[in-house]
C-alpha cells in the first residue's frame, strides 16, 4: 500500500487545518488528464468546422487531419476518467442508471453523441468516397477492410458525392454546438461544485471551452507541421499562417475571460478569497504565474501579436509557431492542473493546506496519464495510414444555389 | 439489509428511457424545486432524523470518534474519519489554531501557554445528514442517496468510486475506502438504529454532547434541545439544510 505510506508522509506536510479526510487527493492527475484531453478534442473538430462551415479556404489543408486528431483523441478521452475510478469495472453503471441530477452521469451521453453521431459521421461522409475508390485499388484483406468501412455502400457518382458534401455540412453545422456543450459540460462538472469556491464559477464552462479551443488549435498546428516534416512536404505557410491568426484571437479571449474571473474573485474578495489568496500565491505560484500565465498566455500573445504586424521569413516563422504550438499546449496543461489539483489543495475549513506531490516513477496516476496522452498519437498515426487525407480525391464543386 | 432507495434501478431506467430524452427538460419544468435537489423533503410521517451537539458540554476526549471506528471497521489511519473531533484554540492576539490530531482519538494536548489563550473549545464533526445534500446530488449512479428517514447513505455495491461526492461535499465528511474502493461515511449507525440500539459515538460520549432523534416528534430528545438552545448549522450560506445543529457555535467555526 504506497498510498498509505504517502498519505503518512503527506500528513507531515500539511500547513495549518486540513479536515482528516482532505488529507487524500482523490482526484489526482488522471483527472487533470481528462479535461484536458476533451478539450483538445473540441478544439481540434472547431477548428476542423471553421474551414467547413465558415468556408476559411485557407484551413483546409488542415481538415480532415483536424478531424482525424479530434478522433484519436476522443476514443480514449473517457479512460483517464475509468482509469481512475476505484471500481473501474463499474463504469457502465453511470450509462445504464444514470443519476439525472448528476453533471457526471449526463457526460457519457454527451460524449457518445458526439463520439458516435457527430465525429465518425462526419469523418464517414467526408471519406466515403475515396474508401470506395480505395477499395477497389486494393486487394485482399485490404479490400475488404475499406468495403466494410464503406459499409457497402459503393456509389460514385457525382449526385452521391455531392449528397455527402451536404449531409457533412449539415453535421458539422450540429456538430460545433455539439463541441460546445461536450466541453461546456466538462466545465459545469466543477462549474457547479458550490462546496468548492475555487471550481464554483458560473464563468467556469466558458473558460474550459475557449482554453479547449486555443489547445485544440494549437494540437492541429503542431501535428500538422510534424506530419509535414516526417512525410517531407512542403508546408502550407497560408493556412500555418491562418491557424497561428485564429490562435491569437481565440487566446485573447481566453485570456480575457479568465482575467475577468481572476478580477471578479479579487474585488468581491468574499470568505474564500483570503486562502486562495495564499494558494495562488504559494503552493500554485509556478503552476499558476509562471507555466499557466507565462507560458501558456505572455509569451504566445506576445509573439503571435507581433507576427500580426511583422512576418519573418518562412524558416524562422515556422519554428516560431513550432515552439508556441508547444507553449500553448504546456500551458493550458498547467490550466486544467491548476483547476483540479489546485481546487484540492487547499481545505474547505480555509484554515489550511495539504500537498501533492508528483511521484514521477512510482505514481500510476501519472504513467497513466502520460500513456492516455500517448495513445492517441498512435491512434493517429493508424487514422493517418488508413485514411491518408493526402491521398483523397479533389474535393468535388457544389455549384452555388 | 433493506434500506428503501430513491434512486433508479435498472429496470427503471430501461422502462423510462423513453421520457428521458426530453425528459430532462420536463421534468424540471413539471416540478421545478424537486429537480435542483437531489434528495427529497421531508413528508411529515415516519422519523426524519437530526442531531444536536452541544460544544459546552464537549470536554474532546475523543470517545464517539474512537467508538465510531471500532463500531465501523473505519480504517486505522488517522485520515479516514465518519467522525472526529476538531480543537479550536483562539489566542489573545487573535489567532485561530485549529488541529485535530487522528481525529481526537489519542486526546488533545494544548501547545499554547494558558496566559495566551483567549478561548478554547471542541467542535466535534459527523455528517451533518443535509436535507439538501449536494453530495447524493452529484453521485453519477445514485449510489449516494437519502434513506425516507432523511439519512444520507452509500450503496457500496453500487458505487464506483468516482470521488464527485467526497469533492461536493463542503465538510469533508466523505473518504474513499482505501481497499473496497469505494465512498465510505457516517451512516448514523444505520444497522443499530435499524435494531432500535443508539449510534455507537451517542453511546460512547460520557457528557451528553451529542443527541439525535426524530425532528417530527416534538418531543424527542433532538426537537426539545433545538427548543432549549440557540443552535446553528455550519455553513449555512450554501443552502445544505443541515441536519446537525450545534449549540454554542463560534463563528469561526467552518
Ligand atoms: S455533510 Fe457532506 S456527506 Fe453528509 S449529507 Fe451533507 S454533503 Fe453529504
Ligand atoms: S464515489 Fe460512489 S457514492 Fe460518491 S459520487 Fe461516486 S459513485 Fe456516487
Ligand atoms: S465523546 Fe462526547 S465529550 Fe467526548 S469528544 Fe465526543 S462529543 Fe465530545
Amino acid at each position: 500500500m504506497d498510498k498509505i505510506q504517502s498519505l503518512y508522509e503527506a500528513l507531515t506536510k500539511v500547513d495549518g487545518f486540513i479536515y482528516p479526510n482532505e488529507l487524500a487527493l482523490n482526484w489526482d492527475m488522471l483527472i487533470v488528464m481528462y479535461p484536458y484531453i476533451t478539450g483538445l478534442v473540441a478544439g481540434a473538430f472547431i477548428l476542423a468546422s471553421l474551414n467547413r462551415v465558415f468556408d476559411i479556404k485557407a484551413l483546409r489543408p488542415t481538415y480532415e487531419l483536424s478531424l482525424l486528431t479530434a478522433l484519436s483523441f476522443m476514443l480514449v478521452a473517457t479512460m483517464p476518467l475509468i482509469t481512475h475510478l476505484g471500481q473501474p469495472l463499474r463504469f457502465y453503471e453511470m450509462l445504464i442508471t444514470p443519476h439525472l441530477t448528476s453533471a457526471m452521469a449526463i457526460f457519457g451521453f454527451v460524449y457518445l453523441w458526439y463520439l458516435m453521431v457527430v465525429l465518425l459521421l462526419e469523418i464517414w461522409f467526408d471519406y466515403r468516397y475515396d474508401m470506395v475508390i480505395w477499395s477497389r485499388e486494393k486487394k485482399g484483406f485490404m479490400k475488404f477492410f475499406y468495403k466494410a468501412l464503406t459499409l457497402w455502400v459503393s456509389d460514385t457518382s457525382p449526385e452521391s458525392r455531392k449528397t455527402d458534401e451536404k449531409i457533412g455540412y449539415f453535421i458539422t453545422v450540429v456538430g460545433i454546438p455539439s463541441a460546445f456543450l461536450l466541453h461546456g459540460y466538462v466545465g459545469f462538472i466543477f462549474g457547479s461544485i458550490k462546496a468548492n469556491p475555487w471550481w464554483s464559477t458560473v464563468m467556469m464552462p466558458v473558460i474550459f471551452l475557449f482554453s479547449a479551443m486555443v489547445s485544440g488549435i494549437a494540437l492541429v498546428m503542431f501535428i500538422y507541421m510534424v506530419v509535414s516534416y516526417l512525410r517531407k512536404q512542403k508546408i502550407d505557410m497560408n493556412a500555418l499562417d491562418t491557424i497561428a491568426k485564429y490562435l491569437f484571437y481565440i487566446l485573447i479571449i481566453d485570456f480575457t475571460l479568465e482575467s475577468l474571473d481572476q478580477i471578479h474573485r479579487i474585488y468581491e474578495a468574499d470568505e474564500s478569497f483570503d486562502i486562495l489568496k495564499i494558494l495562488v500565491r504559494g503552493k500554485l505560484f509556478f503552476t499558476f504565474f509562471i507555466m499557466q500565465i507565462g507560458v501558456g498566455v505572455v509569451i504566445p500573445l506576445a509573439t503571435l501579436g507581433f507576427l500580426q504586424f511583422k512576418k519573418p521569413r518562412v524558416r524562422i516563422r515556422k519554428l516560431i509557431y513550432w515552439i508556441i504550438s508547444i507553449c500553448v499546449l504546456v500551458g493550458i496543461f498547467y490550466m486544467r492542473w491548476n483547476v483540479v489539483i489546485g481546487g484540492q489543495l487547499f481545505s474547505k475549513s480555509f484554515y489550511g493546506f495539504t500537498s501533492y506531490k508528483v511521484n514521477l516513477i512510482g505514481g500510476s496516476d501519472v504513467t497513466l496519464s502520460l500513456l492516455w496522452f500517448i495513445v492517441p498519437f498512435f491512434i493517429l498515426a493508424f487514422l493517418l495510414w488508413l485514411l491518408p487525407p493526402w491521398k483523397k480525391a479533389p474535393p468535388i464543386e457544389i455549384p452555388e444555389e | 439489509m433493506a434500506i428503501e432507495k430513491e434512486n433508479f434501478s435498472r429496470r427503471d431506467f430501461i422502462k423510462n428511457s423513453s421520457m428521458f430524452a426530453g425528459g430532462v427538460v420536463f421534468a424540471s419544468l413539471i416540478n421545478p424545486y424537486k429537480f435542483v435537489f437531489a434528495t427529497k423533503q421531508p413528508k411529515g410521517k415516519g422519523k426524519w432524523y437530526g442531531i444536536g451537539i452541544d460544544i459546552e458540554k464537549c470536554i474532546g476526549c475523543g470517545s464517539c470518534a474512537r467508538a465510531c471506528k471500532i463500531e465501523n471497521n473505519v480504517p486505522d489511519d488517522p485520515f479516514f474519519f465518519r467522525n472526529w473531533v476538531e480543537q479550536y484554540t483562539i489566542t489573545n492576539d487573535e489567532r485561530i489554531l485549529v488541529s485535530s490530531p487522528n481525529g481526537g482519538i489519542d486526546g488533545f494536548k494544548q501547545p499554547v501557554p494558558e496566559e495566551d489563550i483567549y478561548k478554547t473549545f471542541f467542535v466535534p464533526k459527523m455528517c451533518n445528514h443535509c436535507a439538501k445534500s449536494p453530495c447524493t446530488q452529484v453521485c453519477p449512479v445514485g449510489a449516494s442517496f437519502e434513506s425516507p428517514e432523511g439519512l444520507a447513505l452509500v450503496d457500496q455495491s453500487y458505487c464506483i468510486g468516482c470521488g464527485y461526492c467526497v469533492q461536493a461535499c463542503p465538510y469533508g465528511c466523505r473518504y474513499i475506502d482505501p481497499v473496497k474502493g469505494v465512498v465510505d461515511k457516517c451512516t448514523l449507525c444505520y444497522h443499530r438504529l435499524e435494531k432500535g440500539l443508539d449510534p455507537a459515538c451517542m453511546m460512547a460520549c460520557p457528557t451528553g454532547a451529542r443527541i439525535y432523534g426524530d425532528l417530527n416528534d416534538k418531543n424527542s430528545a433532538v426537537s426539545l434541545f433545538l427548543k432549549e438552545h440557540n443552535c446553528a448549522v455550519l455553513k449555512p450560506q450554501l443552502n445544505t439544510e443541515s441536519k446537525l445543529f450545534y449549540n454554542d457555535l463560534s463563528q469561526e467555526v467552518h
